[in-house]
């Protein structure tokens, strides 16, 4: 019926019930009869799994983590040399402008990096890891495996009722563990301002290992819908929309991604695409930052709408990258772009709604205090 | 009850049409967040965008299906836009329109045509 890409989890959605959309490729569930406002609220009471499989996972190996790690940082902007074993860190992909390719999650497995990129981004990524590493480190895509999230409070309990072991893990730790003689590679991570787990399981046992965790009591299936809302208020940028090709880092007010001994001061400073324009932001250099925003009233304000500094006249001073209704919060919530002068925390400024100005408020964020095991 | 292809139902009494959406549309829709209702006392054209809803997913417009003066809102689903979703062709109408003429009903569907058209 269609080109679409299918996931080792696609039946189960779809005898539970899900409303199945194209996604970067593939038929993914974006909710299940239970609804996003109810899926959201049941993430950040109790526990939602999330079929993530559409994401790249990816296997750099060559003589040594060392080896792999010095030629990664030639790619991100990261310490990824003095990641300790175990332990996984947030990366970005730059352009020679500085821009930003993608955003990933990677981890020191031991003899390995462990890299997770985007879905719609995979082949780009894997293609420019390949150009620039091979022959010495091997870039091997992992294809036979699901991976699915596990976030909320209840998480941990859930997880450990099926995987023991994983309750000692803490915040981007990350562990091989066995589920039914099959190895799953954990890690204390996720993408909803939550305590959970993201986890890699062979296809094989993905179907089985999913319905295991859903016959825990407070674990419900959660789709793409929720997942948007929930990051949203998390204040974590979706790539495409609040990040692209288009914003640097500093811009983007993800400066914290980028360790000490890669900046210029530091031991391994540069050395990766654009660092030269990536750090002509420092020092409050960047022309415009990446800040929450807080609509005045109940309209929800969504990714295109224009920002200004007053009611009335003007130039515009930005735009909204992400925005919809934070179901926690209770109100319309969002995230975009705004000029250096505009960027301070309580600033008022001005979105235009079908034609008329509402009030929007610059917004600390997460707009949802995160609940990580530190 | 009379039926719209943007999924409103129409109930006629007198000269007043009380205008909701239906709960095909309802579900379709997803969680609804926030409604915007007309003024009323305002004059509406048949096809204006007189109201917009908001669900968790997208934006949408209904149009006013007649022309009319527009002389009750509903404030409640304004307050509580879950309303839209819990009793979508009952407690959730949106708004009454004042219609003088009422021809145009006549092109609307009945509920059977309503089934057929949403399958």
């Amino acid at each position: 019926m269609s080109d679409l890409k299918t996931t080792p989890l696609t039946e189960l959605h779809e005898s539970l019930g899900a409303k199945m959309v194209p996604f970067a490729g593939y038929s993914m569930p974006v909710q299940y009869p239970l609804g996003i406002m109810k899926e959201h609220t049941h993430t950040r009471e109790k526990a939602g799994l999330f079929d993530v499989s559409h994401m790249g996972q990816v296997i750099l190996r060559g003589e040594s983590y060392e080896a792999v790690a010095n030629a990664f940082e030639k790619l991100v902007p990261m310490d990824v040399l003095g990641l300790s074993e175990g332990r996984q860190r947030y990366g970005l992909f730059t352009n020679d402008a500085g821009g930003i390719e993608d955003d990933l999650m990677f981890a020191n497995r031991g003899d390995h990096l462990f890299v997770v990129v985007n879905a719609a981004c995979k082949d780009a990524d894997i293609a420019r890891m390949k150009a620039a590493l091979e022959p010495e480190i091997s870039v091997e895509p992992v294809t036979d495996r699901a991976l699915v999230a596990l976030q909320g409070p209840a998480a941990e309990a859930a997880l450990e009722a099926l995987v023991p072991g994983v309750a000692a893990m803490k915040f981007m730790d990350v562990a091989t563990l066995d589920y039914a003689g099959a190895e799953l590679w954990i890690s204390r991570s996720g993408y909803t301002g939550e305590d959970g787990y993201e986890i890699s399981v062979p296809e094989a046992v993905a179907a089985q290992f999913a319905s295991a965790l859903l016959e825990q009591p407070d674990v419900e299936a959660i789709g793409l819908g929720a997942r948007d809302s929930l990051r949203l208020e998390g204040g974590l940028c979706l790539y495409g929309h609040d990040i692209d090709t288009e914003t640097r880092p500093f811009e983007a007010a993800l400066g914290w991604a980028i360790q000490k001994v890669r900046r210029p001061d530091g031991d391994r400073a540069g050395g990766f695409p654009g660092a030269d324009a990536v750090f002509a932001d420092l020092g409050g250099n960047a022309p415009r930052k990446r800040v929450g925003l807080k609509p005045e009233g109940r309209a929800p304000m969504r990714e295109g709408v224009v920002l200004y500094a007053a009611a009335e006249g003007g130039a515009p001073i930005g735009t909204i990258t992400s925005g919809g209704f934070g179901p926690t919060v209770g109100g319309p919530v969002a995230m975009g772009y705004v000029t250096a002068e505009h960027a301070a925390l309580e600033t008022q400024i001005f979105g235009e709604l079908r034609g008329k100005r509402v009030p929007v408020t610059v917004a600390k964020l997460p707009f949802v205090a995160a609940n990580f095991k530190r | 009850m009379k039926y719209t292809e943007e999924h409103e139902w129409l109930q006629v009494e007198g000269e007043i049409v009380t205008v909701g959406i239906t709960a095909h549309a309802a579900e379709q829709l997803g969680d609804v967040v926030f409604v915007e209702l007309p003024e009323v006392g305002s004059e509406v054209s048949k096809d204006d965008e007189i109201v917009v809803i908001e669900s968790v997913k997208a934006a949408s417009d209904i149009l006013a299906p007649l022309d009319g003066e527009v002389v009750e809102v509903n404030e409640a689903i304004v307050d509580a836009p879950s309303k839209v979703n819990d009793d979508p062709e009952g407690e959730a109408w949106f708004f009454k329109l004042k219609v003088s003429d009422m021809s145009p009903m006549d092109d609307y569907m009945d509920e059977a045509g309503y089934k057929d058209f949403i399958g």
